[in-house]
């Protein structure tokens, strides 16, 4: 409980009163590191590192958002469960996004584009273009 | 050790001294703006109860028209026949069964058994009563509108092409509805942290509040992916973005995952809540210290966080790729595990114990039986051979009434009539209510046991018509829907009577050692009028029958109390 | 006996140092014990709707990652369209509003008022100035039809109205379905899929499709060459129908644009109702170091908005 707040009455301490209070060193230091983050990760886009460009950006934008969680929320100071809290629902965002990226990625060759065939006949439309069932070869 | 009827002899008079909840103020507004969460529970409960008669009626509908091949009800075709089935589904799981037991009877008794004064965000929660009014209003609406038949699922591509104008009104009002849903798991989450009085530490906590935090925890973890879920089929159907529409190239099956991510764990909202009434139920009227507290309590947020990774059994069938069928089958199976540790315990519990047959204990022993066979018929549907044979038959349907309508319902009933006393102050007549029992118990198991056979023999859900040789089944299924609807009426009648009638109930009429017991009944205003004694709260054995105050009494400066938690 | 439930006085001694400190703050709920209790509450119940915000916005990054899985050079192709310059610049806007937001609650917290109320007037000087060039990239992409689903295919000018003219007769129906109208909307989108699925794209972007999510960033060399072409001049008279190296379904890559942008606009204009709250209760004099948490939980809405924005403008933007 806050003995400090009782034992510090009207002085408006950095340090005492409820909650942490931040100095302007992080906070100036926080919001510096993130606008030379975003000039990075414009420039490294133009750099061709393949396969590597978006896990760059992801992981540069990832870095800003734990120092805005850290040091803009308070999370650092702050009780663990409010951090335990935010990083859950980023696990269970993670885990839905690798679930339907397995999923999707394995029956996504047998997906036919477009309307199936026989819908298509059914609603009588003509077709411009190829018609569809060409389209949906599979090799 | 004690005997039925724990009311007292003498019929006394409620005191004008006594300052209870429901007399504290007086008058429309302060009933519609109140901020006290028993009035607020109330007030669900019978919103709660009002969506369940309407979709009570639509599954009568439903029942009476597959009573014969084709056409039965007059005026009914397949249409409509798809409406109706489709407005049952969609009222009992938005309206009824997911508020059900966390927002109707857990707003009621969550604070007293922790030993708050009220909800950490009582403004918060009236606004979640009001967006599931506006939610309800919504469901209305759509029906003015042309209707929907969807299906309670929404499947796309259908969703966002069907004709029926009244998809976007009613998604819209599940959207809402999720928020009213997303409040209460917060409000509970943060007052099972931050308002137990000392004394009142994580262990000593009341199962049912164990359950109530793993399902707030899913209610807010899973519910904003379904409402995402529903913005984007409302964008779909709008705009014709393409998400969900493989002419667009977007991907149906895209919409399921993410449907099911909610719905899932939904169903663990409402299952999980009704495990919880039935661990008070079963410990306080077999007078018996629960057994196994740590693994029921632990149970409980095992099968939350086992809740999010399963959706997949629901697609087996759906085009998901084999790989994932495998790997969700897998996990199904384990959800087996913490389920069987909650049953096993309660029957442990039971084992020995001091056993009154009244209500609530039989609407508890209904559930074990009820749950038991729903949840094994799961493990049919979790292999993914058999469900290829019995995915989207009667046997899914009876499965899930099973969990949902034999369990989690049958469980909010039985709480009930446990907490009744102590909501309204007077006793309803035990024997009327056993009639009840036995009436739902008898008619659920012929309407649903007779459809898994229906299922089994190849009966696909959802049709208008069917041949003629499963008409036997659909006339007995029939007939059983008519008891339980018998039972339910009877029930209600058997309340509202002894809100007339009943005799004044004592503070604690069941010897219940939770601290919802040892407030008055009703309870007032601020819940406690003095420091209430936090100790076990399944130790049964300070427990003592009362001759003078006509229930049950707590002996307090029990060895429990004094010992040092901090 | 040192039972501390049945000893009402000892719990009192242990557990109501505010109480006695400040019985009569009026900001203290009636059913919390403590001011530090009752701002603990309100940050976890804060951060459990910040947790809801998440999973909210993850729906469309998990919808985004399947149709960038599925459609690569769709979105390696689209993404030359955006303007980065304005994206980054609303970047920057967004973490300098971030971190006025941050210091307003610091200032909240030491109980200076003008300071608080200046660095909630620049907090919100910041929302709208994101959502004034959001406005111009909208208006531009709108003009240009690079939208979602059916609008995409509008054709830009006369002339590719013409040359769009056979399969866009079915287009006409109106945008929403009423009852009535399903079939007009079914022939309507089939008539789309003619034009979403032009044959000659249809063998690349089976083939692309089949690289699945290894091939995120594989674009088609052909794509590559395209992005110059789009560098150089964006918009060129023929509009985007007119460019033969438009991919399949380009369309997905403006709708889950609009969406996820849109919904984060939505969430700018919600947090700019909750700073012209604060700014009101600020000038009031309500917060001090006893009693701020308004400010705090009002901050922590923005920085999320803002989180949110840190991934999709690499994710929008910045593709290679």
């Amino acid at each position: 409980m806050s003995h400090e707040t009782t034992a510090q009455h009207d002085e408006h301490d950095d340090d005492h009163g409820l909650g942490h209070v931040v100095s302007y060193g992080v906070l100036f230091g926080t919001g510096s590191i993130l606008l030379v983050m975003t000039i990075i990760t414009v420039a490294v886009t133009y750099v061709d590192a393949g396969e590597m460009n978006m896990p760059i950006a992801l992981g540069i934008a990832g870095i800003k958002a734990t120092l805005v969680a850290l040091f803009f929320m308070h999370l650092y100071w702050d009780r663990p469960f409010n951090a335990l809290v935010l990083v859950a629902s980023i696990v269970f965002v993670v885990l839905l996004m690798i679930f339907v990226l397995m999923d999707s990625g394995q029956y996504a060759p047998s997906v036919i584009k477009g309307n199936a065939p026989g819908v298509q006949e059914v609603l009588s439309i003509d077709a411009p273009g190829a018609p569809i069932a060409e389209q949906s070869q599979i090799p | 050790m004690t005997t039925l009827d724990a009311t007292r002899p003498h019929d006394a008079k409620p005191g004008p001294e006594v300052d209870n909840y429901l007399t504290f103020t007086r008058g429309f507004l302060s009933w519609a703006l109140t901020l006290d969460h028993k009035r607020i529970g109330l007030m669900y409960l019978v919103s709660v109860l009002g969506s369940f008669l309407v979709g009570g009626i639509f599954a009568l509908l439903v029942r009476t028209e597959l009573l014969t091949p084709g056409a039965t009800i007059p005026g009914v075709d397949e249409n409509l026949y798809n409406q109706f089935f489709t407005l049952h589904g969609a009222i009992m799981v938005f309206l009824v069964i997911i508020p059900s037991i966390p927002a109707a009877l857990g707003n009621f008794v969550l604070p007293i058994m922790l030993g708050a004064k009220d909800v950490a965000f009582p403004r918060l929660n009236l606004c979640s009563y009001y967006l599931w009014i506006m939610g309800a209003i919504c469901a209305v609406v759509s029906l003015t509108v042309g209707g929907f038949d969807t299906g309670w699922t929404f499947y796309t591509p259908y969703s966002t092409t069907t004709s029926t104008g009244g998809v976007i009104p009613v998604v819209t009002g599940v959207f809402i509805l999720g928020f009213s849903s997303i409040f209460t798991g917060m409000n509970f989450v943060v007052t099972i942290h931050k308002l137990r009085p000392p004394g009142m530490t994580w262990f000593r906590m009341p199962l049912l509040l164990w359950a109530l935090y793993a399902t707030a925890l899913i209610q807010v973890l899973a519910t904003p992916v379904l409402a995402i879920t529903l913005l984007m089929l409302i964008v779909e159907r709008v705009f014709l973005i393409g998400l969900f529409d493989p002419a667009m190239g977007g991907d149906p099956v895209l919409f399921q995952h993410f449907f099911w991510f909610y719905s899932h764990p939904a169903v663990y909202i409402m299952i999980l809540p009704a495990m919880g009434i039935i661990s008070e139920i079963i410990s306080v009227h077999a007078h018996r210290h629960i057994f196994g507290y740590r693994f029921i309590a632990f149970s409980s947020v095992a099968i939350a966080i086992f809740s999010f990774l399963v959706w997949g059994h629901h697609m087996f069938t759906s085009g998901q790729s084999p790989l994932m069928n495998t790997v969700f089958s897998l996990i199904t199976f384990s959800v087996a595990i913490p389920s069987a540790i909650k049953i096993f315990n309660w029957m442990a519990t039971l084992y020995r114990g001091s056993i009154s047959i009244n209500t609530p204990m039989l609407y508890g022993l209904g559930f074990i039986f009820l749950f038991t066979i729903g949840g094994l018929t799961g493990l049919h549907l979790g292999t993914l051979n058999t469900d290829i044979h019995l995915h989207d038959t009667y046997f899914v349907v009876a499965h899930f009434h099973y969990v949902m309508m034999g369990s989690a319902l049958i469980a909010m009933v039985g709480g009930l009539h446990h907490w009744w006393p102590k909501m309204v102050g007077r006793m309803y007549n035990e024997r009327h209510g056993i009639i009840g029992f036995a009436l739902v118990f008898i008619g659920f198991n012929v309407t649903f046991f007779t459809q898994f056979m229906l299922g089994s023999h190849g009966m696909p859900r959802r049709y208008y018509d069917y041949p003629s040789e499963f008409q036997i089944y659909h006339v007995i299924s029939t007939i059983g829907s008519y008891i339980m609807a018998a039972g339910f009426f009877w029930t209600l009648y058997l309340l509202v009577q002894s809100l007339f009638t009943g005799k004044i109930a004592p503070a604690n009429p069941w010897g219940g050692r939770s601290l919802e017991w040892q407030c008055s009944s009703p309870p007032p205003h601020d819940n406690f009028k003095t420091t209430p004694s936090v100790g076990d709260c399944y130790d049964f054995s300070v427990v003592r029958w009362s001759e003078e105050e006509g229930g049950y009494v707590v002996d307090r400066n029990d060895e429990d109390a004094s010992k040092p938690d901090h | 006996m040192t039972s501390i439930p049945a000893n009402p006085s000892d719990q009192a001694d242990d557990h109501g140092h505010d109480d006695h400190d400040h019985p009569h703050d009026p900001n203290l709920a009636h059913h919390f014990e403590s001011m530090e209790q009752q701002l603990d509450s309100g940050k976890l119940g804060m951060w459990l709707f910040l947790a809801t915000e998440v999973l909210f916005f993850g729906g469309l990054f998990a919808a985004y990652a399947v149709l960038r899985a599925r459609n690569p050079e769709v979105f390696s192709y689209a993404s030359h369209y955006l303007d980065t310059m304005m994206g980054g610049i609303n970047t920057c806007v967004l973490i300098l509003s971030s971190l006025t937001m941050a210091l307003a609650v610091r200032f909240a917290q030491q109980g200076r008022k003008t300071l608080l109320v200046i660095c909630l007037w620049l907090t919100m000087g910041g929302a709208v100035g994101f959502l004034v060039i959001k406005y111009f990239e909208y208006s531009h992409k709108i003009h240009d039809h690079l939208v979602w689903g059916g609008a995409f295919y509008e054709p830009v000018d006369e002339a590719q109205k013409a040359q769009l003219a056979t399969p866009l007769v079915a287009l006409d129906a109106p945008l929403v379905d009423g009852p009535k109208e399903a079939n007009a909307s079914e022939a309507r989108s089939i008539a789309l899929s003619q034009i979403v699925n032009q044959p000659e794209e249809a063998a690349s972007s089976i083939k692309t499709a089949v690289l699945g999510p290894a091939g995120l960033s594989a674009a088609p060399a052909a794509a590559e060459a395209a992005i110059e072409d789009k560098e150089s001049d964006g918009h060129s008279a023929a509009g985007h129908l007119g460019d033969p190296e438009m991919p399949v379904g380009t369309h997905l890559f403006f709708g889950i644009y609009f969406c996820m942008t849109g919904l984060h606009g939505v969430h700018v204009i919600i947090g700019m109702g909750v700073i012209g709250w604060l700014i009101w209760r600020s000038q009031r004099g309500d917060f001090g170091p006893k009693y701020f948490t308004p400010v705090d939980l009002g901050g922590l809405y923005w920085h999320i908005v803002d989180l949110i924005w840190i991934f999709l403008f690499p994710l929008f933007y910045l593709i290679h």
